[in-house]
């Protein structure tokens, strides 16, 4: 591969053919669409192939100067690698599961192709303007997509949806050109290394936290996400919820953490804080939906939270742990809201009361089904759950409370997943409408199918997802290893007796602390 | 190839077979590929356990394939066999086949059937990848993996609403102990810096006297660890508390009550208790409170046992305070007691369940114990294997000369809890004996009301749909049957004549009578006594064993005596005089009441947990996040930059006074500030 400027090839089929879908027709577009979105993949197949584990940290690195210092940077670590894997690998789906998509087919096509190349850019970049420029010019294709493509409230979502994630990015913008003042440097790998004034870190540390917050979105600013989702058309979500919330993630793990390791620290409990309160708060909430787009968005906030702390755990369970829920949630809920889009598409309604019973008309969707709540709710053997435990491992190092309350999550999560999915495929049939629902088509199998194998691929043998990124987890880990907080379990070890419980007595915590520091 | 794999994988491939494949290949072949995985799982089992009975077998590790390393946190997919793995194969692949067997016969009628039979074979697999795990999170897998499975078969007839509430809620509440698991693998492997069970039970003993910091409080280390896990275990085991699910698992079909919910599954809090067993032995506080709840559990769930009237909850109440008396064995120390009182009741629990489908199946899909009665004759093979089951449930045998199952593993365990000489250990003696008198009394109840008396039958509704049903075909005679239906049988039948089984749903139960039977017998001297049987699998406390011997006559027959008492109280409440217990209820309404209704664990539970999750829902939904968070965010912003262009708006009027005005204005401010400053 050396010399092939892959990367920059993976970001300039998806931009050429969104180029000639405004030209064709309809037909012509959806073709054109699968077949860039399906070399892109290939693409991504070999850039996987060819990634050498425990090699360079960045590799396929691509650099011209343009002007000014800044520079056409392109490059990827382990992380950038399985996001960007995560992104192509939807995009086909995506395209498959627009075939209800009839006004201005050619225009939605190029939207998405055009989303893609800016994904990919986020992910790839390697010049922090250049970064800055994929990661806000993927709100446009977004804004489109819900604004034109979208429900009936879709105006208000797409407005709603833009001005959230703009107001972050404003304040990022100033982060940023601070720091390439302050550094001399555009470069983020060497920005990652860079050291900046540990005061200066709180202000700039906020000022990421802002973007990257409400793309993920965390709560409080989590509202625009149900208002997006329920207006989007299906792929648009399976698009936001797959990819753009994990930016927020990825922004967090590669700028956040690596060049600001300090003020991360010092803010950790708002951001556990904050991820607490969601698992909790936005899982009570996703209990009552009426509305399947609305519930499983809110339980995407829930899950996200899940990354957050784990990501600011500051050890390698955390930190690989959120990754592989990033990727887990990824595919999941972009199945979840297929499985939404298969059943809409038939009935035209979200409203869950509607349904009821598919199991008996649809057994083979219901089997899809059930495995992606079960990979929602983090059944060992599927995805879900490596994600999650190793991401409560690590936090249960830095914290027990924190883990203890996000852990909750798993039992609030079955709750409303399981509710969800008894009013849509148990029960009787209720509806004549909805009992005489065909099962999946072939179009619909191939959207599912890859994606349940994935999803349990990566719960069975997970090593070929965490291999890439093994050795960057361990480098960040390193990094931050001197403001890691010294968690809450400060193991003394007691002499040798037989253990008579202090267990019920907190009023003994003093005595069996002074103890065991005695010995 | 080690028979393991295919032990534990068989099982599993023919669930996938039967699963997928289900109406593509038909009944037939879905039954025949789990039920041949199963059969062939038990043929290769057995040898296994009788290698170790025969002490010539070690304990092995199978590597199977790397799971999740991540830093110092890794584990992989294993297979261990030892002494308490062999047990547990033999217990959950024989009870599985024969269930497999018997539900050809019970389930025939289903149109389900590849989907039963593939749910079956899942949670076969997902119990043996429990049993064989070498490290905590393997069995955590199998853990929620039967999990699922119970999930599925509860709510496998999924268009009855009870159903799929009693699955959810199953999933759920055991997700509460899960929760309590989870903690306890993080802390276990914070602590130990490893999951794999044989480091973390080597290096235990070490911890001792050690404390760690939890929740903002300072415990001591193992005791908090093991109470983490024992969340867990009670979870799955339906212990005082998180029992709840228990008895409305009885929604799925009978053949899944008696897998699921009475041999295996439930029983795998025991198991993990006895597998941790020297990690638990470092923790005197642990201990008691498992001795407490075990207790505490097998007192109460028999309470509630002696009011019910549906046959199959009768016999869950009686699992949940059964399961009771093997954790209170497991907390004096008994964990040998403990694992041969799962080992036992597997077999006759098993028969139990099975046979009282045999008479649901006789009587027509009815449950209700009121509408039963004089069945000895109808289906005379039945009643003995149900016999066979209650005499070894109440544990009926001559010292030193033959006991049914029963005899020897629940005596073996009050024994224990007095011997042990504690003050848990003594209360748990009391209240063990106490349940043993509820459970002779409500095993009997069960047994006079469905198989002695007079026909009750007439007034239930599944007769008289059966009847009914059965006239009005099209190929009877005639339609003036359906009179005589009703008004010539004045005996109770109703004109309904129960039908033994057919020979698939009695073979199973001949087999596990003969387990019940026998089971006890054989196996007591290996279970109880033999050290060298166990090679390790769990802490034994010679001790204790010792003292069991020694403990004095009255306390060996007890348990013979209140088995009598409740023989007699049952035989004179339901055959002798068969007013006395409208009289009991009538005299103490209040207490029947709170029994009857299961000491309203449910209703408590709605008033705290459900109801209020609902509604903090819906108020941090409609208050916070459109009430208060849209309101004043976006929605808010959007208004103020609305006004504040109208306002703009307003000023810009246009007219070249009010513009003249504000000019006018502006100088004076302007000229006071540069005067006054």
């Amino acid at each position: 591969m050396a010399g092939f400027p892959i990367l920059s090839v993976m970001l300039l089929v998806p931009l050429v053919a969104g180029l000639l879908c405004l030209f064709v027709e309809a037909k012509a577009a959806r073709t054109l669409a699968l077949v860039a979105t399906l070399v892109d993949f290939v693409l991504g197949v070999l850039l996987w192939a060819n990634f050498d584990i425990g090699g360079a940290q960045w590799q396929f690195v691509e650099k011209v100067p343009l002007f000014a210092g800044f520079q056409w940077a392109l490059g990827i670590d382990g992380i950038a690698l399985m996001l960007i894997m995560l992104s192509v690998f939807l995009m086909p789906i995506c395209i498959l599961a627009s075939a209800s998509i009839q006004k201005r087919v050619g225009e939605y096509m190029a939207a998405f192709l055009l989303m893609e190349t800016l994904m990919i850019g986020v992910f790839a970049a390697q010049d922090l303007y250049l970064f800055y420029i994929f990661f806000e010019a993927g709100l446009i294709p977004m804004y489109l997509i819900i604004g034109i493509w979208g429900g009936d409230n879709r105006i208000y979502a797409s407005y709603k949806f833009f001005l959230y994630t703009l107001l972050g990015s404003v304040l990022m913008l100033i982060a940023m050109l601070w720091m390439v003042h302050e550094a001399g440097t555009t470069d983020i790998p060497t920005l990652m290394a860079y050291d900046f004034p540990v005061a200066a870190q709180t202000w700039l540390f906020l000022a990421f936290f802002a973007s990257f917050a409400v793309k993920m979105p965390m709560w409080p600013v989590h509202t625009w996400l149900p208002d997006a989702h329920v207006q989007a058309p299906t792929a648009g979500s399976v698009i936001l919820a797959g990819v753009l919330l994990k930016m927020g993630g990825y922004g967090f793990i590669r700028f956040s953490l690596p060049m600001f390791p300090e003020a991360s620290a010092q803010f950790v409990w708002l951001i556990w804080g904050l991820s607490m309160a969601a698992v909790v708060i936005t899982s009570l909430i996703a209990l009552v939906q009426h509305d399947m787009k609305k519930l499983i968005a809110y339980s995407s906030v829930a899950h996200m939270a899940i990354v957050t702390v784990g990501l600011f755990a500051f050890n390698t369970q955390g930190l690989e742990g959120a990754m592989v829920v990033m990727l887990s949630h990824g595919l999941v809920s972009a199945a979840l809201f297929l499985c939404v889009g298969v059943i809409y598409d038939r009935l035209h309604t979200r409203e869950i009361d509607r349904y009821g019973g598919l199991s008996i008309n649809m057994p083979k969707y219901a089997l899809f089904f059930m495995l992606f709540t079960m990979a929602s709710v983090g059944l060992p053997g599927t995805s879900g759950f490596v994600g999650e435990f190793l991401s409560l491992a690590g936090i249960y190092k830095a914290s027990s409370v924190v883990a203890a309350v996000s852990a909750t999550g798993i039992i609030l999560g079955a709750a409303y997943m399981l509710y969800l999915y008894r009013r849509v495929a148990f029960g009787d049939q209720k509806n004549a409408d909805a009992a005489a629902m065909p099962d999946l088509s072939l179009r619909e199998w191939l959207m599912l199918g890859p994606i349940a194998a994935a999803v349990l691929w990566m719960g069975v043998y997970p090593e070929s997802f965490l291999a890439p990124m093994r050795a960057d987890i361990a480098a960040l880990d390193a990094r931050l290893s001197r403001a890691a907080p010294a968690g809450d379990a400060h193991l003394k070890m007691g002499e040798p007796k037989p253990a008579a419980g202090h267990a019920d007595h907190a009023g003994h915590t003093e005595e069996a602390a002074a103890e065991g520091e005695a010995h | 190839m080690s028979s393991i794999l295919i032990i534990v994988f068989g099982p599993l491939l023919a669930a996938i077979v039967a699963g997928l494949g289900n109406r593509m290949i038909g009944n037939v072949p879905a039954k025949v590929v789990t039920t041949g995985a199963l059969f062939l799982s038990c043929a290769l089992s057995w040898p296994i356990f009788l290698s170790y009975i025969a002490g010539t077998a070690e304990p092995t590790v199978t590597p199977v394939l790397q799971w999740v390393h991540s830093g110092s946190l890794t584990f992989d997919w294993a297979l261990r066999v030892d002494t308490l793995t062999a047990i547990m194969l033999v217990v959950v692949t024989s009870v599985s086949a024969l269930v497999h067997l018997y539900s050809w016969g019970y389930m025939d009628e289903d149109p389900d059937q590849p989907r039963f039979f593939a749910y079956l074979s899942l949670f076969t697999f997902a119990m043996l990848m429990l049993v064989t795990a070498d490290n905590l999170v393997q069995m955590f897998f199998g853990w929620e993996g039967v999990g699922l499975a119970s999930y599925l078969l509860i709510g496998f007839w999924f268009k009855k609403p009870s159903a799929c509430a009693a699955a959810i809620k199953a999933f759920v509440v055991n997700r509460v102990g899960d929760l309590g698991f989870m903690l306890g693998i993080f802390g276990t492997y914070l602590v130990f810096q490893t999951t794999s069970i044989p480091e973390i039970l080597a290096a235990a003993p070490g911890m001792a006297g050690s404390t760690i910091g939890f929740l903002g409080h300072r415990f001591d280390t193992m005791t908090i660890l093991c109470l983490l896990l024992f969340i867990g275990a009670m979870g799955k085991s339906a212990q005082l508390g998180l029992h709840t699910w228990l008895p409305d698992a009885m929604e799925g079909p009978t053949p899944v009550s008696a897998l699921i919910h009475a041999a295996t599954m439930v029983t795998a809090g025991v198991f993990m208790v006895c597998r941790l067993s020297p990690m638990f032995q470092t923790s005197d506080t642990a201990m008691m409170v498992v001795t407490y709840v075990g207790a505490a559990t097998c007192f109460f769930a028999a309470t509630i046992g002696t009011t019910q009237w549906d046959i199959k909850r009768v016999i869950a109440y009686s699992t949940c305070s059964q399961l009771g008396y093997m954790f209170f064995a497991a907390g004096v120390g008994a964990y040998g007691a403990a694992m041969f009182h799962l080992f036992t009741h597997a077999f006759f629990k098993a028969l139990l369940f099975l046979g009282a489908g045999s008479v649901i199946h006789a009587m027509h899909h009815e449950q209700d114990m009121r509408y039963y009665g004089a069945l000895r004759k109808k289906i005379p093979l039945t009643f003995w294997v149900m016999m066979a089951g209650t005499l070894a449930i109440t544990g009926v045998g001559v010292m030193g000369v033959f006991g049914f199952a029963g005899f020897y593993s629940k005596d073996a365990i009050i024994e224990a809890a007095f011997a042990s000489g504690t003050e848990h250990g003594q209360l748990a003696f009391a209240l063990g004996v106490f349940a043993a008198l509820l459970t002779s009394f409500y095993s009997w109840r069960l047994m006079f009301l469905t198989f002695w008396g007079k026909p009750r039958w007439a007034d239930s509704e599944h007769i008289q749909h059966a009847v009914h049903g059965h006239h009005e075909s099209p190929d009877e005679e005639t339609s003036h049957d359906d009179a005589h239906a009703h008004h010539a049988h004045g005996d109770g039948t109703a004109g309904y004549h129960p039908h033994e089984s057919p020979w698939v749903m009695l073979v199973p139960l001949v087999v596990l009578a003969v387990g019940a039977v026998f089971a006890g017998y054989a196996f007591t001297h290996a279970f109880i006594s033999d050290e060298g049987f166990w090679k390790g699998a769990i802490f034994y406390n010679e001790h204790l064993m010792h003292a069991m011997h020694q403990v004095p006559l009255w306390v060996k027959l007890a348990p013979a005596a209140v088995m009598l008492t409740g023989l007699l109280i049952a035989w004179f409440a339901y055959i002798k005089d068969t007013s006395i217990p409208a009289k009991f209820v009538a005299q103490f309404g209040a207490l029947h009441a709170f029994l009857y209704n299961k000491w309203y664990f449910d209703e408590l539970y709605d008033f705290l947990f459900v109801r209020p999750a609902f509604w903090l829902g819906r108020v941090f939904w409609q208050k916070g996040d459109v009430g208060l968070i849209d309101r004043f965010g976006p929605n808010g912003a959007a208004w103020a930059v609305a006004q504040g262009s109208r306002y703009a708006q307003k000023v810009q009027s246009g007219y070249l006074y009010s513009y003249a005005l504000v000019m006018l204005l502006g100088l004076v401010a302007a000229v006071s500030w540069v005067m006054v400053r």
